[in-house]
């Protein structure tokens, strides 16, 4: 039966992220956002919470490692599982701060990267570990088949060589999932990814970036010379299936973009509570049963807003539903993180226009939303990565057929 | 000065900024107390200099452990019982398992299979000359009583087919059709649209009078009219007048885009009365009623009519429904919702007609949709279309269970308004100038999606 609502099962996980984003994350929001690299030590009281919260069994099995798909038995029932309690948990905490959510200790993307492509033995293995993900590298950033970092088998170890960039939370991490090429001759297929631990002495961080937003969360860059790695620590199988091609790498991505979907729908519902509340101390109420054209140009800027954002939420909902439910959600996975990145931006952007110079002013977090949204956009697969993606999947052509 | 200073101190670091961006709404419940001590804690140097950082962390996450289940226990919500009263048979409302599903029910699919065999073999094939004549073909009309469409929303016990509150089924079933044709569709919703409205806020002796007639043989032609020729129209607020006249009231006013109003033998009407809009039942005989075609941009297979009402006397019992306003603002909710599906479905035909059309049509030596450019025109209607229809599927569903849904259905129908229109558009200029003439159907759909967001009434789920 069709039902858009949060499920029942999953309000009172909602209901504890949003008290855990409003009561612990805002008020360290402006904090970490001025003072960029620091380590947010308040995140560790939070992560010993979450992981209280994931023992209880109350959190639904939400939170980076929530993206595995479940290969037990289908007895055909709709189910509303992990992948959709973690978006709504994820969409909860960046309502609070997404450069502090990206931040959260043991809820790395790597984490996702584990949990999308380990076998059980290494699920195990690297439980409870905090693992940040390593793709992209100075001259590769979408085209993320042409890595040039390579992993060669020397005895049971793989030697890893490169330089990657933009690694989300790789200074403060336990690991990194590195992408990594066994034979460039062999394009895609040949790519792997690696765990590598903090401590390995051929791993080092080079220098953490200064950005726009999501300053909270540190992004390093990290070079791996001659970086021995156990040949167990390859994720998923060693073996180069050409016809299989990409899909085992690229898989994590079905799974990761819904929670940055859920990020940017997070950040923007942040804007969008705010400027309602501001406009309405200026006077201004939305009217839902009057037509936008007869209500002030700002309420009829906020429908349209409020409208998108709902679309937004709905698709990364969709997303995750379809997870749960082990259905291919490739072309939808892509849709909400378009839609998303881009609502996103519009969103936050359009709420500081609104709110004016009150909203441009760090007196408000209004203008550091606007600048958070902005990577939602980018990582895991840019805006136009994603209408490349959803278009070959709706007209049914291949990558040298639509490039 | 101290003024000044005071002034600016709580600018600049005083009342919004403590507030950490909350909107005055939020409050902490019991939990969020305990979180925000915690961030307190987290914060406090004194566990750090003791060495207590650890053993604090693991007191916490055993505290949570314990604390957090039983949260979970407590928030358990319990279905609510439901108590029969008031006139008139009602559809009950949907039952609910408070899973988020986006599978039809079993009889929701059988329906809309039904329908989308209708829209495909009989709407699509008959849509571009009935938009030249303006008329929905009797045979059309004829086959859309077969499939049942005028008794759809009508409840069982009253002769109809559903058993419980059929905003849901509606929805599905009118995007079916939209895929068809928007103009045909509306044509053919048209009686069932005032049955259904019937069924809603009928009162037993109004559902006694007329609904026989509709779930009989010989359905008869009925329009719900609310819209009317006025620039910057607001439904809610009607230039139409109903004063009250002896026993009953006397109506004055306009309405326009009235999907076959020549034909109709019944109308509701939305007329002010006493400054609250108010539904009135006018059957077509009425003395001061007269009728005038009124040919627009689009969905002209509807066979829209101007409606005039001079001094149009109807007896008390007119009434449908409430006077305060709420039967009105319901009533003009799911028309909107209505609306919404029929551009969910137009829009999924144009999306499955450039896919096709893009990947055929060669230019430089290969087919078009190898470009980005006409790709990624493609994925924006793809993703825009499946925003207008979860938007809407929300709102039907949550009309479907009786619940509020007056925000729900305003964000959709501000999605089905601008991104159908931006579908249409796109549609149009994918096949280029062979979008602009009548050989292929996308012309017609560009001018019937301009109707999205702009009529009101016509139709209701």
């Amino acid at each position: 039966m069709i039902n858009l609502e949060t499920p029942k099962k999953h309000r009172v996980l909602v209901d504890q992220a949003h008290q855990v984003a409003m009561n612990m994350l805002r008020p360290i929001s402006r904090k970490y956002d001025q003072a960029e690299h620091e380590y947010p030590k308040e995140l560790d009281m939070l992560a010993a919470m979450i992981d209280g919260l994931s023992d209880s069994g109350s959190n639904e099995g939400a939170g980076a490692t929530g993206v595995r798909r479940d290969e037990s038995a289908d007895d055909g029932s709709v189910k509303n599982g992990a992948n959709l309690a973690s978006v709504l948990s994820i969409a909860e905490m960046c309502w609070g701060d997404t450069g502090l959510l990206l931040s959260m200790p043991r809820q790395g993307l790597g984490n996702s990267a584990i949990a999308s492509v380990a076998n059980d033995e290494q699920l195990k293995r690297f439980e409870g570990t905090w693992a940040a993900m390593a793709i992209t590298e100075p001259s590769t950033g979408s085209d993320s088949a042409s890595i040039t970092t390579t992993a060669r088998l020397d005895g049971d170890e793989y030697v890893l060589n490169g330089e990657k960039i933009f690694v989300t939370s790789g200074d403060r991490a336990d690991s990194v999932v590195v992408w990594a090429t066994l034979d460039k001759a062999l394009g895609r297929a040949a790519i792997k990814s690696f765990v590598v631990k903090k401590g390995n002495p051929g791993m080092k961080v080079e220098r953490l970036e200064h950005k726009l937003g999501i300053r909270a969360s540190d992004t390093a860059v990290i070079t791996f010379t001659d970086c021995r790695v156990p040949a167990s620590d390859l994720l998923g199988s060693p073996e180069v299936d050409v016809k299989q091609g990409f899909a085992g790498a690229m898989a994590t991505f079905d799974n990761t973009r819904p929670l940055v979907a859920a990020m940017a729908v997070g950040c923007a519902r942040a804007s969008l509570d705010l400027t309602r509340d501001l406009l309405a101390q200026a006077g201004i109420v939305v009217d839902y049963d009057r037509p936008a054209q007869v209500q002030s140009a700002a309420a009829a800027k906020f429908l349209q807003m409020e409208a998108d954002w709902e679309a937004a939420h709905l698709l990364t909902m969709q997303a995750a539903w379809m997870a749960d439910n082990r259905k291919p959600n490739s072309l939808e996975a892509s849709m909400a993180k378009a839609k998303a990145g881009r609502v996103g931006s519009d969103i936050t952007l359009s709420c500081v226009e609104l709110a004016g110079s009150v909203g441009y002013s760090e007196a408000e977090l209004l203008e550091k939303w606007s600048r958070d949204s902005k990577i939602l956009d980018i990582f895991e697969g840019t805006q136009q990565i994603q209408l490349l993606i959803i278009a070959r999947r709706i007209l049914g052509l291949t990558s040298a057929e639509l490039r | 000065m101290s003024l000044i200073n005071d002034t600016f101190k709580r600018g600049s670091a005083g009342a919004s900024s403590s507030r950490h961006g909350l909107a005055s709404g939020e409050s902490r419940d019991a939990i969020g107390y305990a979180i925000a001590g915690l961030q307190k804690l987290a914060q406090n140097e004194l566990i750090d200099r003791l060495g207590l950082r650890k053993q604090t962390e693991q007191l916490v996450f055993t505290a949570t452990r314990n604390g957090f289940k039983t949260a979970t226990v407590a928030g358990r919500q319990f279905g609510k019982v439901q108590r029969k009263s008031g006139p008139g048979k009602r559809p009950a409302t949907a039952n609910r398992s408070g899973l988020f599903d986006l599978t039809p029910t079993e009889d929701e699919q059988m329906l809309v299979d039904v329908v989308t065999d209708y829209a495909t073999e009989v709407l699509r094939p008959a849509a571009a000359e009935a938009n030249e004549t303006c008329v929905a073909p009797a045979e059309v009309l004829a086959a859309s009583l077969e499939i049942g469409l005028p008794i759809l929303g009508v409840p069982e016990e009253l002769g109809g087919i559903t058993e419980e509150r059929s905003a849901m089924a509606g929805t599905l079933v009118a995007e079916a059709l939209g895929q068809g044709d928007m103009g045909l569709a509306l044509a053919a919703l048209s009686p069932g649209t005032v049955a259904t409205a019937l069924g809603l806020w009928g009162t037993a002796s109004q559902q006694e009078t007329y609904l026989p007639a509709f779930t009989g043989d010989d359905v008869p032609v009925a329009a719900l009219a609310l819209t009317e020729p006025t620039v910057l129209f607001d439904v809610l607020n009607p230039t139409t007048t109903a004063t009250r006249s002896g026993d009953g009231y006397v109506l004055d006013g306009v309405k326009s885009s009235v999907v076959r109003g020549a034909d109709s033998e019944l109308f509701i009407i939305g007329a002010m009365l006493d400054g609250s809009p108010t539904l009135f039942l006018v059957e077509s005989g009425a003395e001061g009623l007269s009728v005038e075609a009124d040919p627009s941009m689009g969905v002209r297979a509807a066979s829209l009519a101007k409606l005039v009402l001079s001094g149009v006397q109807v007896p008390a019992e007119a009434v449908l429904g409430e006077t305060d306003g709420s039967t009105y603002t319901e009533c003009v909710r799911l028309s909107r919702l209505a609306w919404c599906a029929l551009a969910v479905g137009t829009g999924q035909a144009v999306l499955d007609y450039v896919t096709k059309y893009v990947n055929e049509r060669e230019a430089f030596g290969e087919p078009i949709s190898h470009r980005q450019a006409v790709a990624f025109m493609v994925s924006n209607i793809a993703i825009e279309l499946q925003s207008m229809r979860l938007v809407t599927y929300k709102a039907a569903s949550r009309a479907a269970a009786g619940k509020d849904f007056s925000r729900e259905v305003a964000l959709a129908r501000q999605l089905c308004g601008s991104k159908g229109m931006q579908i249409g558009l796109d549609g149009v200029q994918l096949l280029g100038g062979h979008g602009f003439v009548k050989e292929h159907p996308v012309e017609r759909w560009y001018r019937d999606l301009r109707a999205v967001g702009i009529l009101e009434g016509s139709v209701l789920v």
